[in-house]
């Protein structure tokens, strides 16, 4: 306090950024950091705020220039709504309801198999050989290679490629071992990541061509959940990483097996981490674009189809439906975000992104 | 031990007890197996997923990437033409599109190419002297390689004055477009973390355009940025530009698609920078205010060195997801005006729609080896390198 009477004269400068006390802040600073952080705001919102009030305008209304505030600058109306809700009803239905079933059970089947995967790496020791590995790859380069060149039936190349395979790993791979390790299982799996989609999507497209399955839920679905899976098995191996042992280990003296450890004591404490996981998995799903442009055309067409859709036609981008379909978009992914909100412990993510 | 084997009973819920007279039930039976091969149950499902529908497709689009595909009625012509797809996008006909158009060096041109050789040559060289090892220094050669071939196709375009391809493109928007997003994520993360009121509020609204589609962002943007009906036409009309239009000069092109990109992609890297920098133990940073270190101290010498390897990994995330960028371009400016703000994805994108596979596929194969160089070179050289120093 002695202090303050020694060095009675201060500029204003040096006041306005002096904290009152150690772990507050400073006047001064705390006028920056609310003047930036609205700012940001602004940036954020107005985009969002500009979609809410044009879903409301008329086709006159868009086009004749900015108005910025309805009943003031021009009077609203639910014209988009309407014709999406009631008089385009089906179309509109059909693609959330494609969009919901897809982004759902793609979301579920990668979150199972990405856990169990995780699981078993973060629990098992795994030392497949490297050798049975380049067979493998061997054999399906000269099966294609047989399909795409020569045109031979997929189906006899499938027959006479597994037991190729299987003679030679059998043959070979039993006496030569390059055994490798759970580590680079995991590297493998998430490194999937890395490949854009354009690069497998052709092949995809073929697979499902000749399966006759293009244009199905089951299709898109089963592509959803592959592309996601190395972040569920990145996210959920760090996170089963972080429970102690012990509590399976006791699981497993009292006769539990491996299935039931799994299912009645790691799941359940590891609720945090899928609550975290499922939601990122769900809104990248629901918001994919590019895959969805190439497996479905009609039946199974998604919500972003269905934007993109507004753009087609003679009248150019329909703004106000467009508007609509985002807006109502974003509801379900707001609605998971708030059910999943309170398993979700800050943090979570963290974990595996230490590294 | 045999004492007390007989008193385990119960070992297990649906425990059978041993019954000689009659045959284990079916359902017991199943279970018992599932046990035995827990092992190969856990994880087989994800490797046959991964396997059908990334490696299959991989190894099948290596096999179009060299070859000419043709449709035909019922079916795929397939002829094997070794590197011609490739060696089209790097010397042939398609150069312009892939690395763009080159002319003779200016000055500027040769000034940056030489430098950045020069630069990448002495860096192996101190490899070379210091440490060696035959991995480290192929994975090196490969980094370095690629490293001098982009920098000697932007000397020979961009400082040249000559347009670029859309493999310029795509790294301008890594790089510039993840820059950007970085710092100001890592700022509002930082902001945010400081002991003010409404930082729920803050995290709830800066977390919202992650929901959006990034085909809706697309449009969105394409709304806020129409000069003569978009929210901002009156600002544009003050300052006497009305006719200008984003899309029509390549650079406002490319600078407007980054202004989107980031406004989608800035709370991902908020949220989690955010996480981290809740995770400084508060008595940190009041007893570096205690012995009297500025703000910016305590950035640098506190927080900063907490923060790092989860800002470092974020970066990696966002570097391979940036590599992707396909439905911004194709929304906001399909690509235009000419191929100035066309990514490599897109690039495949229109190839595969005129129905050039083997082109698309090449493409494609570009893109996943640059993105792959630069990926496990940042990995390797900067991720592996900073956890060492900590």
């Amino acid at each position: 306090m002695s202090n303050v009477s020694k060095v009675p004269r201060r500029s204003l400068f040096d006041r306005l950024f002096e904290p009152p006390r150690i772990g507050a802040m400073a006047p001064g600073a705390k006028i920056i950091v609310y003047t930036l952080l609205l700012a940001w705001s602004a940036f954020v919102l107005f985009p969002i705020y500009w979609l809410l009030i044009t879903s409301v305008k008329t086709a006159a209304d868009v086009n004749a220039g900015p108005f910025f505030i309805p009943f003031v600058d021009f009077t609203p109306s639910l014209h988009a709504w309407r014709e999406l809700f009631i008089v385009d009803y089906a179309d509109t239905l059909r693609a959330y309801v494609n969009s919901l079933i897809i982004s759902l059970a793609a979301t579920a089947l990668a979150v199972l198999v990405g856990s169990m995967a995780a699981y078993a790496l973060a629990r098992i020791r795994y030392q497949p050989n490297l050798i049975t590995i380049l067979i493998f790859i061997l054999t399906m380069t000269a099966a294609l290679f047989a399909v795409f060149s020569y045109g031979v039936d997929w189906r006899i190349v499938l027959v006479v490629g597994v037991g190729i395979f299987y003679f030679f790993s059998k043959a070979v791979a039993s006496r030569v071992k390059v055994p490798l390790a759970n580590g680079d299982i995991l590297f493998w799996m998430i490194s999937q990541r890395i490949l854009a989609p354009i690069v497998v999507v052709v092949p995809i497209y073929m697979m499902f061509q000749s399966v006759r399955m293009l244009d199905t839920h089951l299709a898109i679905i089963l592509t959803y959940a592959v592309v996601n899976l190395p972040i569920v098995i990145w996210l959920m191996y760090d996170f089963f990483n972080s429970i102690p042992k012990d509590l399976e280990e006791s699981a497993q003296l009292d006769g539990a097996t491996m299935i039931m450890t799994f299912r009645e004591v790691v799941l359940p404490l590891s609720r945090a981490g899928l609550a975290a996981t499922t939601l990122l998995v769900m809104i990248l799903c629901w918001n994919e674009y590019l895959l969805a442009l190439f497996l479905s055309t009609a039946k199974a067409q998604t919500m972003p189809i269905l934007v993109a859709a507004m753009n087609a036609g003679e009248r150019g981008i329909l703004w106000w439906s467009m508007s609509v379909v985002i807006i109502v978009m974003i509801i379900p992914v707001v609605f998971m975000a708030i059910v999943l909100q309170r398993y979700i412990s800050k943090g979570v993510l963290l974990g595996a992104v230490k590294g | 031990m045999t004492s007390t084997q007989g008193r385990v009973e119960n070992r297990q819920p649906g425990y059978v007890p041993a019954d000689n007279s009659q045959p284990p039930s079916r359902r017991f039976r199943f279970n018992e197996w599932l046990d035995g091969h827990a092992r190969q149950l856990f994880i087989t499902p994800a490797v046959v997923m991964i396997l059908i529908f990334s490696i299959f497709p991989l190894v099948a689009s290596l096999i179009i990437a060299f070859s000419r595909v043709r449709l035909k009625a019922g079916g795929y012509q397939v002829r094997f033409v070794g590197f011609k797809n490739f060696s089209k996008q790097i010397f042939g006909s398609e150069q312009f599109h892939f690395l763009g158009t080159f002319t003779t060096l200016t000055f500027l041109g040769w000034v940056v190419a030489l430098s950045a050789s020069a630069a990448i040559l002495w860096w192996m060289y101190r490899y070379i002297t210091t440490g060696f090892s035959i991995i480290g220094f192929i994975g090196r050669m490969i980094t370095a390689i690629v490293g001098l071939g982009i920098a000697w196709m932007f000397a020979g375009t961009f400082f040249s004055g000559n347009p670029f391809g859309t493999l310029g493109v795509t790294l301008f928007y890594v790089f510039v477009g993840c820059g950007v997003q970085f710092i100001i994520g890592l700022g509002l993360a930082f902001l945010c973390s400081q002991p003010i009121r409404g930082r729920n509020f803050f995290r709830v609204a800066f977390f919202i355009p992650m929901m959006i589609t990034p085909i809706g962002v697309g449009y969105v943007f394409r709304m806020m940025a129409d000069t003569t009906k978009g929210p901002f036409s009156p600002a544009w009309q003050w300052f006497g530009l009305n006719d200008f239009a984003w899309a029509a000069n390549p650079w406002t092109a490319r600078i407007f698609i980054i202004i989107g990109d980031s406004w989608q992609w800035i709370p991902f890297i908020f949220i989690i920078l955010l996480a981290a920098f809740e995770n400084i133990p508060r008595d940190y940073v009041e007893a570096g205010q205690m012995d009297g270190a500025s703000n910016w101290q305590i950035f640098r010498e506190i927080s900063w060195p907490q923060v790092m390897p989860v800002a470092v990994t974020v970066m990696l995330i966002r570097v391979i997801e940036g590599f992707k960028i396909v439905d911004l371009p194709n929304i906001m400016t399909s690509g235009g005006p000419g191929i100035a703000t066309e990514s490599m994805s897109l690039h495949s994108f229109f190839a595969w729609r005129s129905l050039d596979l083997g082109q698309s596929a090449a493409i494609a194969y570009l893109l996943l080896f640059v993105t792959v160089v630069i990926c496990v070179s940042f990995f390797n050289l900067i991720v592996v390198n900073r956890m060492r120093r900590i």
